[in-house]
């Protein structure tokens, strides 16, 4: 990780305060407008051919952020500067040339295929619109080859999603997203609806691309032995604000958040003798809604350490150790 | 993982010819829909009439305004060529129930394309944008829904006078309300699915996205609401020219082949019940042909 950093210190995508507040209408007839924070101001860097790993619990605003980063749903507020420019509230014209480089893959493998169109159709898609001035067999042999890079037989582009098992659909929506080299692709849970024989071929299949085309990821799961084995760095997320965001090591050694160390204690081990000694932390209760966010450190009616201080003010984001960043008033203690 | 005995075979065979066809969602439900006796049978009954309507000069002898001075008002004879009868002017039942095939065949038709073509468009890009224009496009239809359909026909009649065109037009403008609202309502369904978000993410066009993801997916319901449209337009015409406000004499329809053996029901039955059959054998194979396509295009839902 800290080699990639030295390589190339220029960021690719800087999200910078971001925030995407949905508005709700009020309780009762003339109740006051309400907002839904479902990411409430997260910072981070990306750097070229990294992977960052998005985790956190359901509902605590995984997809909204990657769908903000993409602008399929507009922030409320704050800066993402990709390749040094802010394009936020780009305008539509703007936007289109640089949607080539970004790219998004979805968590139903088959919701995400038209079920109307052959494969060679979806996967033709990204080309046909961003470089319209290729031919008709030079676009049919790209989608072949495509086919072939992502362990598809390419006899098969005649053929309809329907057709397909759920970890093979997975791969024609990696080859649709990969068909334009694109610079960053967002993972939305992309192995979580399969079988974990075929996660662990989807994930080596992420990584053997990401390497080939010197790819960045934004990898958004709630799985953390997944997360451990593709990410370089972690950012735990709770309830739409940055819990921790460090390199994986020192994420999976030191977690300095108590509620990055209820997620990693949680995840089994596959050794009975540890399994059964090992200290875990439960935590008790309900993700609180985002509704109605609780005051100071959100995390702070189901932290097993929290204090006063914790309900009357919200932690700063505190960097220890040069790259390591956690938003707690203890986490010196932890 | 996949291995490298793998890959080379996949290698292997991506150079091999030959691509394999597949299975679109569109050719299971026509091989769905043929299995269904009822459709078939209804299609090929439709077929027949509508051959019938077609080559109408050729199968009868007599013209369909000629007066046979010599048969009025007489039963269905064999020998004579009035195989259906003769109305009161004398002419042949069997060759005016042909010639207003034509026309009733033809309203049914060109109404319900007209209401396909404005009301697909119409509900998929009020249901795709959403939001305030959906609003507003939404709200229009409530208005013309509320408008009483026979008043307006109506005035159109007093205004452009009797005209078969006017009837396209009339029935066309009412129908595609409701092809609007099952369009709309499909489309609001579809717009948050996944691959018209993968769509946007690759910058496809609104335009695109609505054509090439959103219709060819509500496609299913409206094919299936589509063939009920047409018995429903039959139905409408025939209503209309029951009250004199369709076709003109001498070109006729079954509505107005109805109306008129409706008015000698007791002197001369065969003037009511030819054109009675042919019209309720229409509605009737219609109807089995739509019941047939929506199994076929859902096979969920039986």
């Amino acid at each position: 990780m800290n080699a990639i950093r030295k390589k190339k210190n220029v960021p690719i995508l800087s999200v910078r305060d971001l925030k995407v507040h949905f508005s709700l209408p009020g309780k009762g007839f003339f109740g006051p407008e309400r907002k839904l924070k479902a990411v409430d101001g997260i910072n981070f860097d990306l750097f070229p051919g990294e992977t960052l790993g998005i985790v956190g619990e359901s509902g605590c605003g995984k997809s909204t952020l990657g769908r903000a980063i993409l602008q399929l749903i507009p922030p409320t507020d704050g800066q993402v500067v990709w390749l040094g420019r802010d394009i936020v509230g780009a305008p539509h014209r703007e936007m289109q040339p640089l949607r080539r480089d970004l790219q998004i893959i979805f968590q139903d493998p088959l919701a995400s295929l038209n079920p109307r169109m052959t494969i060679g159709e979806i996967i033709a898609e990204p080309l046909v619109t961003h470089k319209p001035e290729l031919g008709k067999d030079e676009i049919k042999a790209r989608v072949k080859r495509m086919m072939a890079r992502v362990g598809l037989l390419p006899q098969m582009i005649n053929r309809y999603p329907h057709e397909f098992s759920g970890g093979q659909c997975q791969r024609i929506g990696i080859a649709r997203a990969m068909i334009l080299e694109p610079k960053l692709i967002i993972c939305d849970e992309p192995v979580s609806a399969l079988d974990v024989s075929i996660q662990a071929q989807i994930v080596n299949l992420l990584q053997e691309l990401q390497r080939e085309f010197d790819l960045s990821l934004i990898f958004i799961s709630h799985d953390l032995s997944i997360v451990r084995h593709i990410c370089h760095r972690i950012l735990v997320l709770y309830l739409g604000n940055l819990m921790e965001l460090a390199d994986r090591d020192s994420i999976y050694a030191a977690p300095k958040h108590p509620y990055t160390k209820a997620l990693i204690s949680a995840v089994p081990i596959p050794d009975p003798e540890i399994e059964r000694t090992k200290e875990r932390i439960v935590l008790t209760g309900d993700l609180p809604s985002p509704i109605n966010p609780p005051s100071g450190c959100v995390f702070r009616t189901r932290c097993p350490f929290a204090k006063d201080v914790c309900a009357t003010d919200v932690p700063s984001v505190d960097t220890i150790n040069d790259q390591h960043q956690v938003a707690c008033h203890f986490h010196e203690r932890m | 993982m996949m291995n490298k005995d793998q890959k080379t075979a996949m290698l292997q065979a991506a150079g091999a010819p030959g691509e394999i066809e597949g299975r679109s969602l569109w050719r299971d439900a026509r091989i769905r829909l043929f299995r269904n006796k009822a459709a078939v049978g209804s299609m090929i009954i439709l077929a027949i009439i509508t051959l019938m309507a077609i080559f109408a000069p050729l199968l009868s002898p007599f013209a369909y305004d000629q007066i046979d001075w010599g048969y009025i008002q007489e039963g269905p004879n064999w020998e004579n060529g009035h195989i259906l009868g003769t109305d009161g002017n004398g002419r042949d039942i069997f060759i005016r129930i042909l010639y207003g095939a034509r026309v009733s065949l033809a309203v049914g038709l060109l109404a319900t394309a007209v209401s396909l073509v404005i009301g697909v468009t119409y509900g998929a890009v009020a249901g795709y944008f959403g939001g305030r224009i959906d609003n507003i496009m939404m709200r229009f239809v409530d208005v013309l829904y509320s408008l009483p359909f026979m008043f307006f026909v109506i005035m159109l009649m007093v205004v452009f006078g009797r005209n078969i065109f006017l009837i396209f037009v009339a029935l066309g403008a009412v129908e595609w309300l409701t092809m609007a609202r099952i369009v709309r309502g499909q489309t609001l369904s579809l717009r948050r699915r996944e691959f018209i978000e993968a769509a946007h993410a690759t910058g496809v066009s609104n335009f695109k996205i609505i054509f090439r993801h959103i219709i060819p997916n509500v496609l299913g319901p409206v094919i299936v609401y589509m063939t009920l449209t047409i018995p429903q337009v039959i139905l409408t015409e025939s209503f209309l020219s029951f009250l004199g406000l369709g076709v003109q004499e001498p070109l006729t329809s079954w509505g107005v082949l109805i109306s008129e053996g409706a008015k000698v029901i007791e002197a001369a039955t065969w003037m009511l019940i030819y054109p009675a059959i042919f019209l309720a054998l229409t509605l009737f194979c219609f109807n089995f042909i739509g019941d047939g396509l929506r199994d076929a295009l859902d096979p969920k839902d039986r």
